[in-house]
């Protein structure tokens, strides 16, 4: 399929998409009357920002995930809670270059493995010929530097294909680094990798246990969470919309297509590496298999089961994709978790191309058909302004 | 001036290979040729995989990520048919059959549906190959499976010059993956059925204007591509093993393949597969902990001076 077909496609979905979610554009704003009667007339601006836009779902959320630590078991916050977080970090890289950036690529789990190797090979492991046991205040921005220096040329080499070509050359690399690690015993480790990888103990505090290490990965989440939520708003965020949009109108208008790739990429990276991080000191150890083939799809499983339309969407897809894996024992035998993964995963791409989200999404829309046909008169010429759906969708 | 920058790359990248050969002959003159025939009898599977999924994809832009569960289906069938019936032709026949039904029912519930929706066939087809490569354990275990050799191809042919001895099996691979070639230039280029495919690729419509079922010739062509990767999972089976884990192999090497031969070119798949034939298996020998990269250097050169491919063209 030609680049120009494949980008009609594209567009066409698209379009599709904001036909199908017309409806939901007028009802779950929270309406604050902030122009005819505002109440809140002499409150900082900041607060007044802070309640246009904070509902009483975000707070119940936050309030969840803060507090979870204190009603949930050890394992949960542990094995559920940090991993999911962990997983979701990494997948969110992937939602931010393949929702906002139309590029799919299979490499961010190679990005993160590259992190957590390198904290492994920099810092302390099992392997003492190898590790070369700095502080760890040194590791970790290493570790996430050449990460992210390692997804920037992933995706610098990428940006030349559209689409496919693009699943298929990152998906190259992924294997690729895959058998290197594999087969290299100096640098990488080998078959075995490099074990015994644990967070640091800072001030008495030792970052291994659950609680801890649940509010680490939770602040590593809500700041990368929001850092994609400011920078889908801001003027770069807008402009690779455009691009994955329509690329040669952007182009003509002024707008370095490429540079702007590159650079979803980098950003992506970035995030990708914070996950990594998190990822090596949740298992303690690292091994080829963690950036194998089946964690590089894992990955985009987690990303598509969540939905691809809002940065939530993959922490989402990371919850139930680790509780799948946790409790799919007790359904069937557990050696067939892929079966029920994979089962799951291709009804999910069958039916609804959306995710999870995507289904939450018409839900509503079919609650708000009951509303009153004035709200949704009003929403069409609005949301038809706008455009992309990803911009309607991106302010909840 | 302008014949300069060509024969300047040329150089650049043949001069060291040439190098390479003399100080490698010189050497160990055997182990050079046996690394030699290895990387060809290993290119020859390469290619008639890689084939499979160049006519599929290339030609139909059907994304189809579950090819190398296809070969490992093909691999498992044949196995099993070969064990019982104790005959080898009999099994690449299943292979191949047992892949091309699997992949017509592939084309018939599901690709049609999505023609030209290539992120959703991606999706799927990953799906796909996780399920089938988790059915393909459950039923088969994650024990290797190594088919031996029929009896008039086991053993070496012998008193050979220099490399003394070779594998038969592994040399008839060669003159087979040449048969498998031709046969399918032949079909593509010179028969109805090839020019028809040919045809629909370019303009479907036009093609079902003029009267002909076009999802037929689609279902058509997709059994074929199919089935060739269960042809080379059954010769796979005898000449690497048969395991789980082999399906992301051939897929990533198809993959490989087809980026650095070009999308769609049963020539450019010989050449992909004979650089990469070559790459891996000279890699292995020389500098075992590095092999993997000399793959991944030449794929990176490839996107960077043809990100087409390098036969492959503009469309």
């Amino acid at each position: 399929m030609s680049a120009a077909s494949w980008r009609a496609a594209m567009n066409s979905s698209a379009r599709a998409q904001a036909a199908a979610s017309l409806p939901r554009t007028v009802p779950p704003r929270p309406q604050t009357p902030t122009t005819t009667v505002d109440p809140n007339a002499d409150a900082p601006r900041w607060l007044r920002w802070l309640w246009a836009r904070v509902g009483a779902r975000h707070v119940f959320v936050f309030l969840f995930v803060v507090l979870f630590p204190w009603f949930a078991s050890p394992f949960f916050t542990y094995q559920i809670g940090a991993q999911s977080l962990a997983l979701g970090v990494i997948a969110l890289s992937l939602t931010f270059l393949g929702g906002y950036g139309g590029m799919i690529s299979l490499a961010q789990m190679t990005v993160a493995g590259v992190a957590g190797y390198m904290v492994a090979i920099f810092g302390a492991s099992g392997t003492a010929e190898i590790s070369l046991n700095w502080p760890w205040w040194l590791v970790v921005p290493i570790a996430v530097l050449i990460a992210t220096l390692v997804g920037t040329f992933i995706g610098w080499l990428s940006v030349r294909t559209e689409g496919i070509y693009t699943i298929m050359i990152t998906l190259a690399f992924g294997t690729g680094f895959y058998y290197l690690a594999l087969q290299n015993y100096s640098v990488f480790g080998g078959f075995q990798g490099l074990q015994k990888v644990y967070p640091p103990v800072i001030g008495g505090l030792n970052w291994r246990d659950p609680v801890p290490f649940f509010y680490l990965c939770l602040t590593v989440a809500l700041v990368s969470y929001f850092a994609v939520k400011y920078l889908i708003r801001a003027p770069f965020g807008i402009a690779l919309q455009g691009i994955r949009d329509n690329p040669r109108r952007m182009n003509s208008l002024g707008f370095n297509v490429t540079a702007h790739r590159v650079a979803a990429y980098a950003f992506a990276g970035l995030i990708a590496a914070c996950g990594g991080v998190l990822l090596v000191w949740y298992n303690g150890l690292i091994t080829p298999g963690s950036v194998g083939t089946s964690w590089l799809i894992n990955i985009l499983i987690i990303a598509v089961l969540g939905g691809m339309r809002h940065p939530i969407g993959p922490f989402v897809g990371a919850i139930v994709f680790v509780v799948l894996q946790n409790f799919a024992i007790d359904l069937i035998d557990r050696e067939r978790f892929n079966l029920v993964i994979g089962g799951v995963f291709l009804v999910i791409v069958l039916f609804s191309p959306d995710g999870l989200l995507g289904w939450w999404r018409r839900w509503q829309a079919r609650l708000a058909v009951a509303q009153p046909a004035g709200a949704l008169s009003r929403s069409s010429p609005s949301s038809s302004s706008r455009g992309s759906p990803q911009r309607q969708s991106s302010r909840t | 001036m302008k014949r300069f920058w060509p024969w300047f790359w040329r150089a650049v990248i043949g001069v060291p290979i040439i190098v390479f050969a003399i100080w490698a002959l010189f050497d160990n003159a055997r182990l050079f040729v046996l690394t030699l025939l290895n990387s060809l009898t290993l290119a020859s599977l390469y290619f008639i995989v890689a084939s499979g999924f160049t006519l599929v994809f290339g030609l139909m832009r059907n994304v189809n990520l579950a090819h190398g569960s296809l070969y490992l289906l093909g691999g498992y069938v044949g196995y099993w048919v070969a064990t019982t019936t104790g005959y080898w032709v009999p099994a690449l026949a299943a292979g191949f059959a047992a892949a091309a039904v699997l992949g017509l029912f592939m084309q018939v519930a599901i690709f049609r549906f999505m023609q030209g929706e290539d992120l959703r066939q991606t999706m799927v087809t990953i799906g796909l190959s996780i399920v089938i490569a988790d059915l393909l354990l459950w039923g088969f275990g994650a024990q290797v499976h190594q088919m031996s050799a029929p009896d008039f191809l086991a053993g070496p042919f012998r008193d050979l010059p220099l490399i003394r001895a070779y594998s038969k099996y592994r040399s008839m691979l060669i003159p087979m993956g040449v048969v498998i070639g031709i046969v399918l230039w032949l079909f593509l280029n010179r028969t109805k059925v090839g020019m028809m495919i040919r045809a629909g690729v370019d303009d479907r419509n036009m093609l079902a204007a003029s009267g002909v079922n076009v999802n037929l010739v689609f279902a058509i062509t997709f059994a074929i591509g199919a089935g060739l990767a269960g042809f080379g999972g059954v010769i796979g089976a005898v000449e690497l093993s048969i395991v789980p884990g082999e399906d992301s192999r051939l897929l990533m090497a198809s993959l490989i393949v087809v980026i650095v031969g070009g999308m769609g070119s049963i020539v450019g798949a010989a050449a992909g597969a004979i650089i990469l034939g070559l790459a891996e298996t000279y890699g292995l020998a020389y500098a075992p902990t590095y092999s993997v990269v000399f793959t991944f250097v030449i794929l990176v050169l490839v996107l960077a001076f043809r990100p087409r491919g390098i036969l492959g063209d503009a469309r």
